[in-house]
């Protein structure tokens, strides 16, 4: 029988269980009985694992390592794993999956975590969802030594830009913020791509890296250049955005991801809109880095108000269905939106 | 005690339903429940697929009646999917295994909850399937409206169209089976406009109680386009967060059932055999996280067009029938500064907005375009 903490964990539903044991960032991960990763963004995961076992390695260089599958897991294998070994030797057994665990992992786990073994780091990798809360409750709870590595998902641009900053700064290079303006937009998309490309950089670019070696790299990316197009339309420049929006669809340019700029582009000009606090106390609100709200407020005083603001998002949306298959042209409804944009919204 | 027990202002179709399941000759081949969401389309299906393999007509307590309940039963074939689109393969597999026709019961039965959910060509794999239907096989579907399905399909049906039941109805349901207190089950089925699952859920669920007074909170405080943008952000944000606790509800609950339907309690271990039977329901689930976010988008939707139905009342001059009383304050200095216009264009962009996200337009940007509708306001 388990030893319980006062707090029933089944009783309160979604309630969360609070937390005696250290939570730390996914790079500051170190070694400990038992390590609980959480969060939704799985490249970091990958990287603590990677980086737990590195550290063991340079510990003890025959450190075992077991990786398994929560979901298709068979009683018994976690204390074989776990259990010394003749030669002493550490044991690193990384669980994926957790949160689709089968029962057999859990009573298992449950099990092990009251009796760890001192030469074992077991690793549970655990994406989100129910599955398995008396599981991570407990380890919560202190029980078995834990501590949990947060992997929130990199989600907004402004943590995009943290992150990449974040990533050059790791490895002793620099960037400039014109650069990593360009890198966060080339690859708004998805995290673990830019993750890709800021290592990319990295080891291929020599030197300082600036605006000019990005467009180097991946100019092609179509999100840089639905960023010109939007650029040019907030600001009124309506030749430019139709010549940059045609150029953009020769070179295969998809709509729905222009459309999307413009989007965002917009909402965060309306977000700051009548707000006077400086830049850094708005980045957090608005999810968006201070550089990103400067350029916002710069296009809004070229011949902005709020019934333009109004109608240029009006016009965003319904162009963002017509490429979306709601029109059979989905290019005259860009241009239909770039004409609204780029006269500030008036008729 | 009976499988008709718990269904609420439904007395004429369960009439009919009650004939036809012992009587052979009212007993049509395919049948087509219609009504509004929370009218109880499926819960009343599985009811009559209850009083049709049930020994005693549908006692709710026998093996065949809990069989039915936890969708195992051997005669019984459901279909209810939780995506967007019902595909053509597996209206196919549900075709193949009519044609055997009963293994226990005198009747097979075959549940389709989400018929509207057919693309044409699947449409017509179900209508050969109608046209020739072998003996002993009883088809049900259930869509919202009549019109959701191909007339070929219409024509083959017989079809029992299920009506709104009052909030006083919806109201002393709740309270006989969760025993709170009257004005609470009031409140939840008004709020909920007599969906009887949703209303249950406000009463039971003080979070998604909490969600739907933040979202009519936030609606009636949008005064500018500002506003508007970050109130957008929010009310999706209230979406996933309802739609992820409804499926967490709901996977939970599917397992229990699963569970209580194979004889095993909460702490027993999944014995060998019965683990791949666990495995698909947990795909199922998977499959299903799509659409719940749309879900909770629409059921975001349903509050908010209860506000602005609210606002247009009270432009009018009516009181009686106002949805959200609880927020009559906030609601009166909303309807006088908003034109009569504004009020009906509002009503027409949530409309918009519900289409806009079943196309797959990005949520925010709907909801942004929407809530920015309401923001011209008469000059004080
Ligand atoms: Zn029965």
């Amino acid at each position: 029988m388990a030893s319980t903490t006062p707090r029933s964990s089944s009783a309160r539903g979604a309630a969360k269980a609070k937390s005696v044991i250290p939570t730390l960032g996914w790079d500051a991960a170190t070694v400990a009985p038992v390590v609980l990763v959480t969060g939704s963004e799985g490249f970091l995961a990958d990287r603590v694992s990677a980086s737990l076992r590195d550290q063991l390695r340079a510990v003890d260089p025959n450190v075992e390592v077991h990786d398994i599958d929560a979901t298709d897991y068979a009683y018994g294998t976690l204390m074989s794993l776990a259990s010394p070994s003749l030669f002493g030797e550490p044991r690193l057994i990384r669980a994926s999956n957790v949160e689709k665990c089968n029962d057999e992992f859990l009573e298992d786990a449950l099990a092990y975590i009251e009796a760890t073994d001192s030469d074992t780091t077991l690793v549970l990798r655990h994406a989100g969802g129910v599955r398995g809360k008396r599981l991570l409750d407990q380890i919560r709870a202190g029980v078995g030594g834990g501590i949990e590595i947060a992997c929130a998902e990199i989600k907004s641009d402004a943590d995009k830009h943290d992150f990449s900053v974040a990533e050059f700064r790791r490895s002793g290079r620099s960037i400039t913020p014109g650069a990593v303006r360009a890198l966060v937009s080339a690859f708004s998309s998805s995290a673990s791509e830019l993750a890709n490309a800021c290592a990319q950089l990295m080891a291929d670019a020599e030197g300082d890296i600036d605006e000019r070696v990005v467009e180097q790299y991946y100019g092609g990316r179509v999100e840089t250049t639905a960023f010109k197009v939007a650029d040019f339309a907030v600001s009124g420049r309506r030749g430019d955005a139709l010549v940059a929006l045609r150029h953009a669809l020769d070179s295969g340019a998809d709509p729905v991801p222009i459309v999307a700029t413009f989007a965002s582009k917009l909402r965060l000009m309306v977000k700051v809109w009548g707000d006077r606090r400086s830049a850094q106390e708005l980045a957090g609100l608005v999810g968006a880095a201070p550089w990103q709200i400067d350029r916002a407020r710069r296009d809004l005083q070229s011949g902005w108000d709020e019934p333009g603001l109004r109608r240029a998002i009006l016009s965003i949306a319904e162009a963002d269905a017509n490429v979306k298959g709601a029109s059979r042209d989905p290019v005259y409804s860009i241009e239909h939106m770039i004409e609204v944009v780029a006269n500030f919204g008036r008729d | 005690m009976s499988v008709w027990d718990d269904l609420v202002g439904q007395e004429e179709a369960i009439s009919r339903f009650r004939t036809a399941a012992s009587d052979s000759r009212a007993l049509a081949h395919s049948w087509l429940i219609t009504g509004p969401p929370g009218s109880g389309r499926s819960n009343l299906a599985y009811a009559f697929a209850s009083a049709l393999l049930c020994r005693s007509g549908g006692c709710g307590e026998c093996p065949d009646c809990r069989q039915v309940a936890a969708r195992t039963h051997p005669d019984l074939s459901a279909l209810a999917t939780e995506r967007v689109i019902i595909s053509i393969d597996e209206v196919r597999a549900l075709v193949t295994t009519a044609q055997f026709g009963p293994r226990v019961a005198k009747y097979r039965v075959v549940v389709i909850e989400d018929a509207d959910r057919m693309v044409e060509r699947t449409s017509n794999v179900l209508l050969k399937a109608l046209e020739e239907p072998p003996e002993g096989t009883i088809w049900i579907l259930c869509a919202p409206s009549e019109a959701d399905l191909l007339p070929t399909i219409r024509s083959r049906v017989r079809s029992v169209r299920l009506t709104v039941p009052s909030i006083n109805d919806v109201a002393n349901l709740i309270v006989g089976r969760t025993g709170v207190a009257y004005e609470v089950a009031e409140r939840a089925a008004r709020h909920a406009q007599s969906h009887v699952g949703m209303a249950t859920r406000l009463c039971t669920n003080d979070l998604a109680a909490a969600r739907r007074d933040e979202t009519v909170r936030r609606a009636l405080s949008v005064k500018n386009v500002r506003d508007a943008v970050f109130v957008a952000a929010r009310l999706l944000e209230i979406a996933t967060e309802d739609a992820k606790a409804l499926t967490e509800e709901k996977d939970a609950l599917e397992v229990e059932e699963t569970r209580r339907a194979f004889g095993l309690a909460v702490e027993d271990s999944i014995p060998a055999g019965m683990r791949a039977t666990f495995r698909s329901l947990e795909e199922q689930q998977k499959r299903r996280e799509t659409r719940s976010l749309r879900d909770g988008l629409d059921r975001i939707l349903v509050d908010l067009s209860s506000v602005f139905r609210d606002v247009l009342l009270l432009q009018l001059g009516v009181r009686d029938g106002i949805i959200n009383v609880e927020y009559l304050s906030d609601l009166e200095p909303f309807a006088a500064a908003l034109t009569a216009r504004t009020a009906l264009d509002v009503t027409d962009a949530i409309m918009t907005a519900r289409h806009r996200i079943a196309g797959n337009v990005s949520p925010v940007l709907a909801l942004e375009a929407m809530m920015i509708v309401s923001t011209p306001r008469v000059a004080a």
